[in-house]
C-alpha cells in the first residue's frame, strides 16, 4: 500500500473503477501505480494455484500486475497509463476471452 | 535412484533420451531388461521438446497402409499407456481421445482433404477407418467457437492428444524408477560390434552391451551405418506458437490448433526444409496466427507467450524406420516423426520385441530396405 | 527529436534502430543522429530516461533533494536527444529482431507494437540498450502481496511521487539499496529497518580491488549515501535466512542474525540484491552470452566497440554488463560511433578520434566497479534458496525443491530441459524472474558452474503481442505454402 508524498506536484485527476469501486487516480500514473496509491493490495490470482499476487517490479519484467482493463484480460498494469473512465478488475486465474466477433 | 554401476554390463543400451528413446527404455525395463540410456545435453536438437502433442490417426498412411494400421493400434493402446504412466509415476499426462478435426478455410482446401481421405481409404479395406466430412453448419454444431471462414472439416473419432511434455517427463520418471541408468551429456562417437555385442564410445568413456537401440532422432543417420543399419533421416522444420493460458474452450484437438490441459493454445504447424536452422520466421508465424484466428475468432486478443521451431525427424517417405541389423544382429534402429502418437506401440509392442530379438510382423514394412528396392 | 505516437508514423527503414531510452540508448541515438544517421529510438515507457532517470521529464517529485543530484543529470541527456533529429517512439515495444530475409541479411527486421498494433520495419544496424533488471531474490514467501523489489518502490517514487504507507523494511545488498533507503526516507517513508545481507566473507576478495575503488567516483557517492542512510535509519548487518511471514499478505519479515532468529512486523518489504543485464532481447536475437563470474550473471559477448556476436547488433549500457548510468551513456556513444563507421559515415580514424575522450571518461567511471561487484555478490543462499518449498518460478509456481529433484534424480543438466519438465520459464515473464535461479540450482545440485549449465534459449516475441497483431503482419507466398499444404 502506498500514499502520495506530501509535496507532490498536483496533476489532473481521473476517475476509474476497480472491481466496481469508484476510485480517483492521477493523470500521468500507470494503472498499477494508481491501484497502489488507492490502497489496492491484490491485483490478481494466479492461474496455477489461485494464490493472490500484487505488483512486484513495476517495470514490465515480472508480469505480476496483470489485471483486466476495460474487459481485456492479462494486461500489464505497470505498462498501461491510467485513462479517465477505465474499468479495472482483478485478474482471476486464466484469462477469459473477449466476446467472439466472428 | 538408478544404479550407477559402470561395471555391470547392461542388457541393452538405448542411444537417445527423448520420447522415442524413453518409450523404448521403459518398455525394455518393464520386460525385465537392464537398460542404460545415453543422451546428449541441454542444447541438443530435441523434437521431444518441440512437438505438437497430437495422438493422430486421420490422414496418416497414404502410400503405406501398414502405417495407418500401426498408428491406429497405438492410438487404441494409448489409454493403456496413460494408465501405466499414471501408476508408475503419478503423473497424469492428460491423454484424451475425443476425436479430432481438420478445419478447412476454403472449398479448395476441403476438396483436397476429402480427396486425400478417399485415396487413403481406397488403398485396402484395412485402412477403412471411421471419419466424417462436415460442412460449416455441422462443424459449428460440434465446435460452436469456429469462425465464419471455416467451410467445413474432416472429423475422425480416433484422434486425440496428450500433454507431450508431461509424457516426456513421465517416461523419464518411470524409467528412472525402474532402475534405468540414464546418462546425460553422453554423446556417442562410435559403436563397434565386438564378440557378438557392441562397444559404444564417446568423450565420456566406453560402455559394452549385448544389444543397442538407436533412438537418437536425427543422430540416427550418422550412427546407423556403424552397425550395418540405414536411417536416411533429414530435418523438417516446424514452427509453433503458444498463447497465454485462457479459460478452457476447446475440448477436441484440431490438426493445427489445440488447447493444452494447462490452458495455453498451441498453434502449428508449418513444414519447411531448412536443414538444421531452427530460427523462428516471421511470415510463417503470421500465416499461422491468421489462420488460427479465422478458425477461432476468440483467439484474436490472446497474447503470444512463446514461439519456437523444432526439427521433425523425416525419412524419405515420411514413415518410421524400424530395423534390426542383418550384419550385426542385436543392433536396432527406431526412428519416426510421430514419437508421441506411436509411444504406446513403442512401450508395449516394439520394446518387448527388441528384447526378444525378433521384430514383429506388424513392423516388417518399416525396414529401411524399402528405400533400396 | 521527432516524437512518434502512432505505429503508422514509423518509417519503413532506418539506418539505426536503438532499443531502450535509458542513458545508453538516449546517448547512442543522439550521437548517431548528430553523425547524420537516420535513427529510430524505441522505448516501452511513456517517457524517456530508462529506470535510472525514470520520469525525468515528468516526475511529480518537486523537492529535488529527494531524488538527489545524480538523478537530475538525466535532464541533460534527454535534452541532447531532443535537440537531435532522431525519431522517438515511446510506449512502443520491440518483440522481435531478426535478419531481414529480403535484404540478404544486410539489415534487420524489427517487430514492434504500439497501442495494440504491430508493425515490421527494417534497420541497417541495431543498438540494444535494454538495460538491467533486478536480480531475482527468491526467499520463502516472496510472492506474497506486500513484497516488492526496491526498484519498484523507486519507480513509484520517481513516476508517481508515492511512497510505501506504514512500516517498511528494506532487505538485501548493493549500492542501490543504500541509495533507495536514503531516497525513501527523504520522501517521508517509515523505514523501520534496513536488513543488510552483504556476506561478510566477501570482504577479503573485495579488498584486493579496493585501491581502484578508493580512486573512483563511486567512493564519494557511496560514502555520502551510506552515511546519510546509516545516520537516520536502523541498519542491521550480517542478515541471513530471510523468510516472509504472513498468510495471503505480508505481515512480517523473519531473519537470522548473530545466530538468533528474529522477526520484524511490517506492511511493505522491499527486496534488492543488485541488478543484472536484461538479456531476453539479445538472447532471442541470437547474440552469444557468457557467464561473468565476477558480476555473477549472464552478459552478452561484446568487443571493444560493443559489437555483439551478431554482426550489426551492438549492445550498450547495463545490458552489456553492469556499469551504472554514467558508463551506460558513454558506452552508448561508443556503440553509435562504430555504427556510423560500419555504415560508412565516418572513417576508422574519425571514429577513433571521436571515441578517445569517451573511452577515457569510461575508464574513469568504471574504476572501482570490481570492488562493488565483489563486495556485493549475493550470498549463495539467496541465489539458490535452501528451503525447498521456496517458489523460484513465480509464473508457473515451481519450487526450488522440484528443480533440485529433477536435476538430481531425472538427470536434467540444463534450464531448457528443466523448462520442458517443470514449466519453469514458460509463463508470461519468459524466465526473467526464474532463469538465474534455475541455473544456480542446477549448478549447485550437479556440482558444476552456471557457465557449464547454460541459459534458456529464448525466442520472440520477448514482449506481449497478440495473435491478431501477428496475423496482421505481411505474409509471403512461401510462408503460406509452408503452412497450407
Amino acid at each position: 500500500m502506498f500514499r502520495p508524498m506530501s509535496d507532490a506536484k498536483s496533476a489532473a485527476t481521473l476517475s476509474f473503477s476497480f472491481d466496481g469501486r469508484p476510485l480517483i487516480g492521477r493523470d500521468g500514473d500507470t494503472v498499477a501505480a494508481s491501484l497502489l496509491a488507492n490502497g489496492v493490495t491484490i491485483c490478481r490470482e494466479t492461474p496455477v494455484s489461485g494464490a493472490p499476487r500484487a505488483p512486484y517490479c513495476l517495470m514490465g519484467v515480472c508480469f505480476e500486475c496483470l489485471v483486466v482493463i476495460d474487459g481485456v484480460g492479462n494486461r500489464q498494469g505497470c505498462m498501461v497509463p491510467l485513462r479517465d473512465g477505465m474499468t479495472i478488475e482483478t485478474q482471476h486465474g486464466r484469462r477469459q476471452p473477449e466476446e467472439t466477433q466472428g | 535412484m538408478s544404479s550407477k554401476s559402470n561395471h555391470t554390463e547392461p542388457d541393452v543400451v538405448v542411444i537417445g533420451g527423448g520420447v522415442v528413446g524413453g518409450a523404448i527404455a521403459l518398455g525394455l525395463a518393464r520386460s525385465g531388461a537392464r537398460v542404460t540410456v545415453l543422451d546428449e545435453g541441454d542444447a541438443a536438437f530435441r523434437a521431444s521438446r518441440g512437438n505438437f502433442a497430437l495422438v493422430w490417426v486421420q490422414s496418416k498412411g497414404f502410400g503405406m497402409p501398414e502405417y495407418a494400421m500401426w498408428s491406429r493400434r497405438s492410438a487404441d493402446d494409448w489409454h493403456g499407456l496413460a494408465n501405466i504412466l499414471g501408476e508408475e509415476t503419478g503423473i497424469d499426462v492428460a491423454h484424451s481421445q475425443p476425436g479430432g478435426f481438420m478445419l478447412c478455410l476454403s472449398q479448395d482446401e476441403l476438396g483436397k482433404r476429402v480427396d486425400a481421405m478417399h485415396r487413403l481409404h481406397n488403398q485396402t479395406t484395412l485402412t477403412d477407418f471411421p471419419y466424417e466430412v462436415l460442412d460449416h453448419a455441422e462443424t459449428k454444431r460440434r465446435l460452436p467457437d469456429i469462425g465464419k471462414d471455416v467451410v467445413g472439416a474432416i472429423y475422425s473419432p480416433l484422434d486425440g492428444h496428450v500433454n507431450s511434455l508431461k509424457l516426456f517427463r513421465a517416461l523419464r520418471e518411470a524409467t528412472v524408477r525402474r532402475g534405468v541408468d540414464y546418462r546425460p551429456n553422453c554423446p556417442v562417437e562410435s559403436i563397434t560390434p565386438r564378440d557378438g555385442g557392441f562397444r559404444i564410445n564417446g568423450p565420456w568413456g566406453e560402455i559394452a552391451t549385448a544389444k543397442v537401440v538407436l533412438a537418437a532422432g536425427l543422430g540416427n543417420a550418422r550412427l546407423a551405418p556403424m552397425v550395418g543399419l540405414d536411417a536416411p533421416v533429414k530435418p523438417s522444420k516446424g514452427q509453433i506458437i503458444v498463447t497465454e493460458k485462457t479459460a478452457p474452450f476447446l475440448h477436441n484437438p484440431m490438426v493445427t490448433v489445440r488447447q493444452t490441459d494447462e490452458g495455453g493454445v498451441m498453434i502449428g504447424d508449418s513444414q519447411e526444409d531448412r536443414g538444421f536452422d531452427t530460427v523462428v520466421g516471421q511470415p510463417i508465424l503470421s500465416v499461422m496466427a491468421e489462420r488460427a484466428v479465422r478458425m477461432f475468432p476468440r483467439l484474436a486478443g490472446l497474447n503470444v507467450v512463446r514461439t519456437w521451431s523444432a526439427l521433425r525427424v523425416m525419412s524419405p517417405d515420411g514413415f518410421p524406420i524400424y530395423d534390426q541389423s542383418q550384419s550385426c544382429p542385436g543392433a536396432f534402429v527406431v526412428t519416426c516423426h510421430s514419437g508421441v502418437t506411436l509411444a504406446a506401440n513403442h512401450v508395449l509392442t516394439l520394446a518387448p520385441a527388441i528384447l526378444s530379438g525378433v521384430l514383429p510382423d506388424a513392423v516388417a514394412s518399416f525396414s529401411a530396405r524399402r528405400f533400396h528396392v | 527529436m521527432k516524437p512518434l505516437t502512432e505505429i503508422g508514423q514509423l518509417a519503413e527503414h532506418y539506418d539505426l534502430a536503438v532499443v531502450g531510452a535509458g542513458p545508453a540508448g538516449l546517448s547512442a541515438a543522439a550521437r548517431a543522429s548528430e553523425l547524420g544517421l537516420s535513427v529510430l529510438l524505441v522505448d516501452e515507457n511513456p517517457a524517456p530516461g530508462g529506470q535510472i532517470y525514470r520520469s525525468i521529464t515528468t516526475t511529480p517529485v518537486s523537492d529535488r533533494a529527494v531524488l538527489g543530484q545524480d538523478y537530475w543529470r538525466g535532464l541533460d541527456i534527454v535534452a541532447r536527444l531532443k535537440r537531435s533529429a532522431a525519431a522517438y517512439a515511446a510506449r512502443c515495444t520491440v518483440w522481435s529482431i531478426a535478419p531481414d530475409v529480403e535484404s540478404d541479411g544486410s539489415s534487420f527486421e524489427i517487430g514492434l507494437s504500439l497501442d495494440g498494433r504491430a508493425r515490421l520495419i527494417t534497420a541497417g544496424q541495431v543498438i540494444l540498450a535494454t538495460g538491467a533488471q533486478e536480480r531475482p531474490f527468491p526467499i520463502p514467501g516472496w510472492t506474497l502481496p506486500g513484497v516488492m523489489t526496491a526498484g519498484a518502490a523507486q519507480i513509484a517514487l520517481k513516476s508517481s511521487a508515492i511512497v510505501p504507507k506504514g512500516r517498511t523494511v528494506i532487505a538485501g545488498c548493493g549500492p542501490l539499496l543504500y541509495l533507495l533507503a536514503g531516497q525513501l526516507a527523504a520522501a517521508g517513508a517509515e523505514i523501520v529497518a534496513v536488513l543488510d545481507t552483504t556476506p561478510r566473507r566477501n570482504w577479503p576478495a573485495a579488498l584486493g580491488a579496493l585501491p581502484d575503488f578508493l580512486r573512483s567516483p563511486y567512493l564519494a557517492k557511496g560514502l555520502r549515501l551510506m552515511v546519510k542512510a546509516r545516520r537516520s535509519l536502523r541498519f542491521l548487518g550480517g542478515v541471513t535466512s530471510l523468510t516472509v511471514e504472513g498468510s495471503g499478505q505480508l505481515s512480517a519479515i523473519r531473519f537470522e542474525r548473530g545466530g538468533a532468529s528474529q522477526s520484524i512486523a511490517c506492511d511493505t518489504l522491499l527486496l534488492h540484491q543488485g541488478v543484472i543485464p536484461s538479456v531476453n532481447l539479445s538472447n532471442a536475437a541470437g547474440c552469444a552470452h557468457d557467464f561473468d563470474p565476477v558480476q555473477h550473471c549472464w552478459v552478452p559477448q561484446i568487443d571493444d566497440w560493443l559489437a555483439s556476436s551478431v554482426p550489426g547488433i551492438a549492445i550498450a549500457g547495463d545490458g552489456a554488463g553492469i556499469g551504472g548510468a554514467e558508463s551506460a551513456a558513454l558506452r552508448g556513444e561508443i556503440a553509435a560511433l562504430d555504427t556510423a563507421r560500419r555504415l560508412g559515415r565516418i572513417t576508422i580514424p574519425e571514429r577513433d578520434d571521436h571515441a578517445a575522450p569517451v573511452r577515457a571518461a569510461l575508464s574513469r567511471t568504471l574504476r572501482g566497479r570490481r570492488f562493488l561487484d565483489l563486495l556485493y555478490k549475493p550470498a549463495a543462499q539467496f541465489l539458490a534458496p535452501i528451503v525447498d518449498d521456496t517458489i523460484i518460478c513465480r509464473c508457473e509456481e515451481v519450487t526450488a525443491g522440484q528443480v533440485r529433484d529433477a536435476a538430481k534424480r531425472l538427470g536434467v543438466t540444463g534450464p531448457n530441459q528443466m523448462k520442458a519438465f517443470l514449466r519453469c520459464g514458460m509463463g508470461p515473464c519468459q524466465g526473467r524472474l526464474c532463469g538465474p535461479t534455475v541455473v544456480e540450482l542446477i549448478a549447485e545440485t550437479r556440482g558444476t558452474t552456471p557457465a557449464e549449465v547454460g541459459y534458456y534459449r529464448l525466442r520472440p516475441p520477448v514482449k506481449p503481442v497478440t495473435l491478431a497483431e501477428l496475423a496482421s503482419l505481411p505474409q509471403s507466398e512461401a510462408a503460406v505454402k509452408a503452412v497450407v499444404r
